[in-house]
C-alpha cells in the first residue's frame, strides 16, 4: 500500500467511526419505535407480536396495526398530555429565558475577571446530579417543607401552601435545572457584542434603555433561539421533574410513555407515543438548525 | 552563480484545483542546487499551494513533482527530504526550544548524544544559545523565527521551503534579518525556497524568482532582469513603478524600433530583437529614474515628451514627480535629492521637457 | 460613573446574587439537613453524621454506586475517543460525504428527550438480540453503550470548540520533519488538547452518573444503577440517606470541578500568552 493510500485511509476511520456508531445506535433505533408502534400488544416477553407472522402451513403474512394511532386519537388522555407538555414546555422556556437572560447580562458586564468564576458558579450544579438537585426542591416545597416553615415563621402566611404536586412545583423545577442551558448560550452571544456598538448609539442619542432595546436585544437573539431550543425540546418529553415535582395532578407526555411503559407493559403504545414527540419535535428542530447554519453563514 | 547539471526540484505540468477554481495552474518550473529562489506574487496567486505541494501537504490534480530526479508526486509529507519553514512559525508550544529543535531528530532516531550535539549547533547558528530551556512563548518575534529556522534545518535538508519567513516582523528587524538569510543560506550552501509577497524582500534574496499571477507563472528571472527586462505589463507593473505607452510599430532597423504613440508628439525608439510587423501595436516601458528632465525640448528627437509637473513627492532619498502630458496621459519620473535642502528646481505647474535613452526602456508584446 | 449608571449595576449586581441563591439554596439546604439527627425535615434535631454511618452500611446503594461508577468511567473513556475522532473530523474536513448528516446526528441527541431515547435504544438492543445473538442480555454493557451514544455527542461540542481555533499547522510541521500522521496526533495535537478531553470526560463521567431515565430503560435485572435507587427511594418522600448520598456526591464533584477549572484556566492563560 502507498503511504498516500494509508494517509486517506485515516481519513476516512476519522470519518467512519463515529459516524457509523452515531447512525447504528441513535438514528436506527428510531426506526424500530416505528416499527413497533404499528405492532399489536401481547402478553409475553418481549410484549409484543412480531410484524411478520406465520398464519398457517408456511403461510407468512405481514400485519401492520394502525390501532395504537387510533387510541391515542380516541383517548383524550393522550391528547391532553400532549397539549399540556406544550404549555408547560412554552411557559417554562419563556420563565427560564426572563430570569437567565438579566443572569447572563449581568454576567457579560461584571468585571473582566470575575467573569470566568462566574461563569464557573453557574455550570457547578449542572455537574452534580440532576435527579437530586429535583429532589432537593421536595423538602424545600412540602406542605411541612423549608419554604412554608420559613413563611409561616415570618408571618406572611398561617397556613401552609400547596406547592408541591401542583404546575407551580414543575415550573420552579424545570426553570431551576435549565437555567445553565439558556445563559451558557445567552453570555457567549452578549459577549462577543461590540461596546463601540453602544457607545455609537449614545453618541448618537440613544438613553440606556433604548440601547438595550435597539442595539443589545436584537443582537442576542441567536442565544435567545439557542437558549430557547436547549430548553423546549428536552423539557417536552421531561420525566423527573413532573414525576417528582408534579405528582399525579401534572401530566405530560413523558410521564405517560414511562407509565406505558413501565407499569402498563404497553411496549407499541408508547412507541407510538415516542413516534409522536418525535414528530412534534422535528419542527422546531429542524427551524433551529436552519437558523444555527443561516447565523453561521452571516459570521461568514 | 552558475546554474549546475541536474535541477534540485522540477515541476512538470503541475496543476491544483478546487473545483472550478485553478489555484495552481499547468506550472512547470526547474530549480537548481544552491539557488536562492522566490515565488512571488499577489495573494490568492497560489504561490502558497504551490509550495504546499513541495511540502507534501497537498498533491497536484495533475502533474509531477521530481526532487533530486526522483518522483515525489505521492509520497508524504513525513517522507520527503525537505523541511520548511512555516509563516505562523508553528512552533510546538508545549516543547521548549531545544525539545522544538530536536522535535525532527528524534523522528529519525538519531542517539542522544548526537542529538543534542546537533541542537546545540543549531542554537549556536541562529544565535540563541542561551534560550534553549524557554518555552516558545517567553520569546519575542524574533527570537521564535529564528528557532523555527533552526527547527527546519536541524535535519541538515538539501532543500528549505520558507513561507512569508519575515511575514511577521516589523520592518526594521525584516531588512536586517533578510541579509542574515542570504549569509546563512550561502554558508550551509541548501537550495532555499521563499513564498514572498513583498517584492522587495524577493529583489533582496533571491538568486531568481518566479512571479506569479492566477496560479500560472508569469516570469522566471533573476531580479535585475525581472526589473529591467520585464516580459509582460503585468510583471513590469508588479515590481516597481513604471511609466506605459501604448504604441504602433512604424519600422525596425537592425534592433531599433521606431514607434508612434498617441500621447507623445515625437517618435518613440526601443531595441527589440525579435523581427515586429510593421504597423502592429506594442507597449514601450520606461522606469521613472531612467526618464531624465532636459532644458528644452529639440525639433527632431526621439523618446521626448513635454509637460506639465502636477504633484511632487518628497521621499528623502529621492523625489517623484507626476507630469501630464498634453494628451491628458500622466506619468512620473523621479530624481534623486542628492544635495540637502538643495534649491527646489522645479515647481507645481512647470513645464518641462523630458527625454530618455533608447537602451534605458523596453518593448512588452501581450 | 454616573449615578444612574451606578443604580443600575446595584441593581444588575442583586439580581445575579438571587440567581446564586436560587441556583445554590437547594443544594445547601440538602447538604445541611444530611447532619439533621431527625429524621423529619420539619424538624431539627442537632447535629449528627449518623446518616452517614447508616449510608456506609447500606449494600444496595453501594453496589449501585460501584456499578456507577464503573459505567461511568468506561462509557467516559469511550466517548471520549469517539468524540475526538468526531472533531477532529469535523473541524479538520469541510467538505466530505455524511458531514451534515454527522453534525445532525451529533446536535440532535443534546436536546432529545431521554424517554425516546431511552426507549429506542432498548429496541434495538432487543431486536439485535433476537437476530444477532448479541447482547444476549441488558446490563451493564448495555448501559454503556447508551451513554456512549448521549455522551459522545456532549464531549464533540467540548472538544470541537478546543479544535476550531487549534493551529492545524503545528501537526504540519511535525509531519514535515517526519513524524507520521498518528505519531504526529499522539506527540503535538493530543498534550495540545488534553485539557478539553479532560473536561469532556468529566462531563461524560457525570452525565452518566446522573442518569436515571435512559438507564432505567435498558438496564436489566441484576445492574441497578445509582440513579434508579435513589429515584425509587425518594419517590417514598425525602431520605436522610439520599442527602448525606447528595452531599457526598456534590462534594467530590465540587472539588473535581474546582481543580479541573484550575488546571484548565491555568493552561489557557498560558495559552493566551503564547499566542501574543
Amino acid at each position: 500500500m502507498r503511504s498516500r493510500d494509508r494517509f486517506n485511509l485515516g481519513k476516512r476511520a476519522l470519518i467512519g467511526l463515529p459516524w457509523l456508531w452515531m447512525a447504528v445506535f441513535f438514528l436506527l433505533p428510531f426506526l424500530f419505535i416505528l416499527k413497533l408502534s404499528l405492532s399489536e400488544a401481547a402478553l409475553m416477553q418481549p410484549p409484543y407480536l412480531p410484524f411478520i407472522r406465520e398464519v398457517s402451513d408456511g403461510m407468512v403474512t405481514m400485519v401492520v396495526n394502525f390501532g395504537n394511532y387510533l387510541l391515542l386519537l380516541e383517548d383524550p388522555l393522550y391528547l391532553n398530555a400532549l397539549l399540556n407538555s406544550i404549555e408547560i414546555a412554552a411557559w417554562s422556556t419563556l420563565l427560564t429565558l426572563l430570569v437567565g437572560y438579566p443572569m447572563a447580562y449581568a454576567i457579560a458586564k461584571a468585571p473582566h475577571n470575575w467573569r470566568l468564576p462566574l461563569l464557573m458558579l453557574i455550570i457547578l450544579p449542572f455537574w452534580t446530579s440532576f435527579l437530586i438537585r429535583v429532589y432537593a426542591w421536595i423538602g424545600i416545597l412540602k406542605n411541612n417543607g423549608l419554604l412554608n416553615n420559613l413563611l409561616i415563621y415570618l408571618g406572611i402566611i398561617d397556613q401552609p401552601l400547596e406547592i408541591l404536586y401542583t404546575p407551580t412545583a414543575v415550573y420552579i423545577g424545570i426553570v431551576y435545572s435549565y437555567l445553565p442551558f439558556v445563559i451558557l448560550p445567552l453570555y457567549a452571544t452578549l459577549i462577543r457584542l461590540d461596546d463601540t456598538l453602544l457607545e455609537a448609539a449614545a453618541d448618537l442619542g440613544c438613553p440606556p434603555w433604548k440601547q438595550f432595546l435597539t442595539v443589545t436585544l436584537p443582537l442576542s437573539i441567536p442565544g435567545v433561539i439557542a437558549g430557547t431550543m436547549l430548553v423546549f425540546i428536552p423539557v417536552m418529553g421531561e420525566f423527573v421533574i413532573p414525576d417528582l415535582l408534579g405528582g399525579p395532578n401534572v401530566l405530560m407526555i413523558g410521564k405517560l410513555m414511562w407509565t406505558e411503559f413501565f407499569s402498563n407493559k404497553d411496549w407499541p403504545v408508547a412507541s407510538a407515543l415516542a413516534a409522536v414527540l418525535l414528530l412534534v419535535l422535528i419542527v422546531p428542530f429542524v427551524l433551529w438548525q436552519h437558523f444555527e447554519s443561516r447565523n453561521r453563514e452571516s459570521l461568514g | 552563480m552558475t546554474l549546475q547539471e541536474t535541477p534540485i526540484v522540477q515541476l512538470q505540468q503541475v496543476t491544483k484545483t478546487y473545483g472550478d477554481l485553478y489555484a495552481v495552474d499547468d506550472v512547470s518550473l526547474d530549480i537548481y542546487p544552491g539557488e536562492f529562489f522566490s515565488l512571488l506574487g499577489a495573494s490568492g496567486c497560489g504561490k502558497t499551494t504551490l509550495l504546499r505541494m513541495l511540502a507534501g501537504f497537498e498533491t497536484p490534480t495533475s502533474g509531477k513533482i521530481f526532487l533530486g530526479g526522483e518522483d515525489v508526486t505521492d509520497l508524504p509529507p513525513y517522507e520527503r527530504p525537505l523541511n520548511m519553514m512555516f509563516q505562523s512559525y508553528a512552533l510546538f508550544p508545549h516543547l521548549n526550544v531545544a525539545d522544538n529543535i530536536a522535535f525532527g531528530l528524534r523522528q529519525e532516531r538519531m542517539p542522544k548524544a548526537e542529538r543534542d550535539q546537533r541542537v546545540q549547533e543549531m542554537l549556536q547558528l541562529v544565535q540563541i544559545e542561551k534560550l534553549g530551556k524557554r518555552k516558545p512563548h517567553q520569546l519575542s518575534g524574533g527570537q521564535r523565527q529564528r528557532v523555527a529556522l533552526a527547527r527546519a534545518l536541524a535535519k541538515h535538508p538539501k532543500l528549505l521551503l520558507l513561507d512569508e519567513p519575515l511575514g511577521a516582523l516589523d520592518k526594521k528587524l525584516r531588512e536586517q534579518t533578510q541579509f542574515e538569510l542570504v549569509n546563512l543560506q550561502e554558508r550551509l550552501g541548501i537550495t532555499f525556497i521563499v513564498v514572498t509577497h513583498d517584492q522587495e524582500e524577493a529583489m533582496t534574496m533571491s538568486s531568481r524568482i518566479a512571479l506569479m499571477r492566477e496560479g500560472r507563472v508569469v516570469q522566471v528571472d533573476a531580479p535585475r532582469r525581472l526589473y529591467e527586462y520585464p516580459n509582460s505589463r503585468y510583471c513590469a507593473d508588479f515590481i516597481g513603478s513604471i511609466n506605459l505607452f501604448d504604441a504602433e510599430v512604424v519600422k525596425q532597423e537592425d534592433n531599433l524600433v521606431t514607434l508612434k504613440s498617441p500621447d507623445c508628439d515625437q517618435l518613440l525608439q526601443v531595441y527589440h530583437s525579435q523581427p515586429l510587423l510593421e504597423g502592429m501595436t506594442a507597449t514601450v516601458a520606461v522606469r521613472p529614474e531612467k526618464v531624465q528632465i532636459t532644458e528644452n525640448c529639440q525639433p527632431q528627437r526621439s523618446n521626448q515628451l513635454r509637460g506639465v509637473i502636477k504633484e511632487i513627492a518628497y521621499l528623502g532619498d529621492v523625489s517623484v514627480y507626476h507630469v501630464d502630458l498634453p494628451s491628458g496621459k500622466r506619468i512620473q519620473f523621479t530624481q534623486s535629492n542628492v544635495q540637502a535642502l538643495a534649491q527646489q528646481p522645479l515647481d507645481w505647474e512647470e513645464e518641462v521637457c523630458l527625454h530618455w535613452q533608447a537602451d534605458a526602456c523596453n518593448l512588452l508584446l501581450e | 460613573m454616573s449615578l444612574g449608571v451606578k443604580k443600575s449595576r446595584i441593581a444588575l449586581f442583586s439580581l445575579l446574587a438571587f440567581g446564586y441563591a436560587f441556583l445554590y439554596g437547594p443544594i445547601v439546604s440538602l447538604m445541611i439537613y444530611s447532619f439533621n439527627e431527625s429524621r423529619l425535615v420539619t424538624v431539627w434535631g442537632g447535629w449528627s453524621t449518623k446518616w452517614y454511618g447508616e449510608l456506609m452500611h447500606n449494600q444496595q446503594i453501594l453496589d449501585a454506586a460501584w456499578l456507577s461508577l464503573k459505567i461511568a468511567a468506561i462509557s467516559a473513556s469511550f466517548a471520549v475517543v469517539f468524540a475526538t475522532l468526531a472533531a477532529m473530523a469535523l473541524v479538520r474536513y469541510k467538505r466530505f460525504r455524511g458531514r451534515g448528516s454527522l453534525l445532525l446526528m451529533l446536535t440532535a441527541p443534546l436536546v432529545m428527550p431521554e424517554v425516546i431515547l431511552g426507549l429506542s435504544l432498548l429496541l434495538l438492543f432487543v431486536a439485535m438480540s433476537e437476530w444477532l445473538g448479541w447482547p444476549a442480555g441488558r446490563g451493564q454493557t448495555t448501559i454503556i453503550i447508551a451513554h456512549m451514544t448521549f455522551a459522545i455527542a456532549y464531549v464533540t461540542v467540548v472538544v470541537r470548540s478546543r479544535l476550531a481555533h487549534f493551529d492545524f499547522s503545528l501537526e504540519e510541521a511535525a509531519m514535515d520533519l517526519g513524524a507520521k500522521p498518528v505519531k504526529a496526533f499522539f506527540t503535538i495535537t493530543l498534550p495540545l488538547i488534553s485539557p478539553a478531553l479532560i473536561a469532556g470526560w468529566l462531563l461524560a463521567f457525570t452525565l452518566s452518573l446522573d442518569d436515571l431515565v435512559v438507564a432505567s430503560f435498558v438496564s436489566g435485572p441484576g445492574s441497578t444503577t445509582l440513579p434508579m435507587v435513589v429515584y425509587s427511594s425518594v419517590r417514598l418522600g425525602v431520605s436522610p440517606q439520599i442527602n448525606a448520598l447528595a452531599t457526598i456526591i456534590v462534594t467530590l464533584v465540587s472539588l473535581a470541578v474546582a481543580i479541573a477549572g484550575y488546571v484548565f484556566y491555568r493552561q489557557e492563560k498560558q495559552r493566551l500568552k503564547s499566542l501574543q
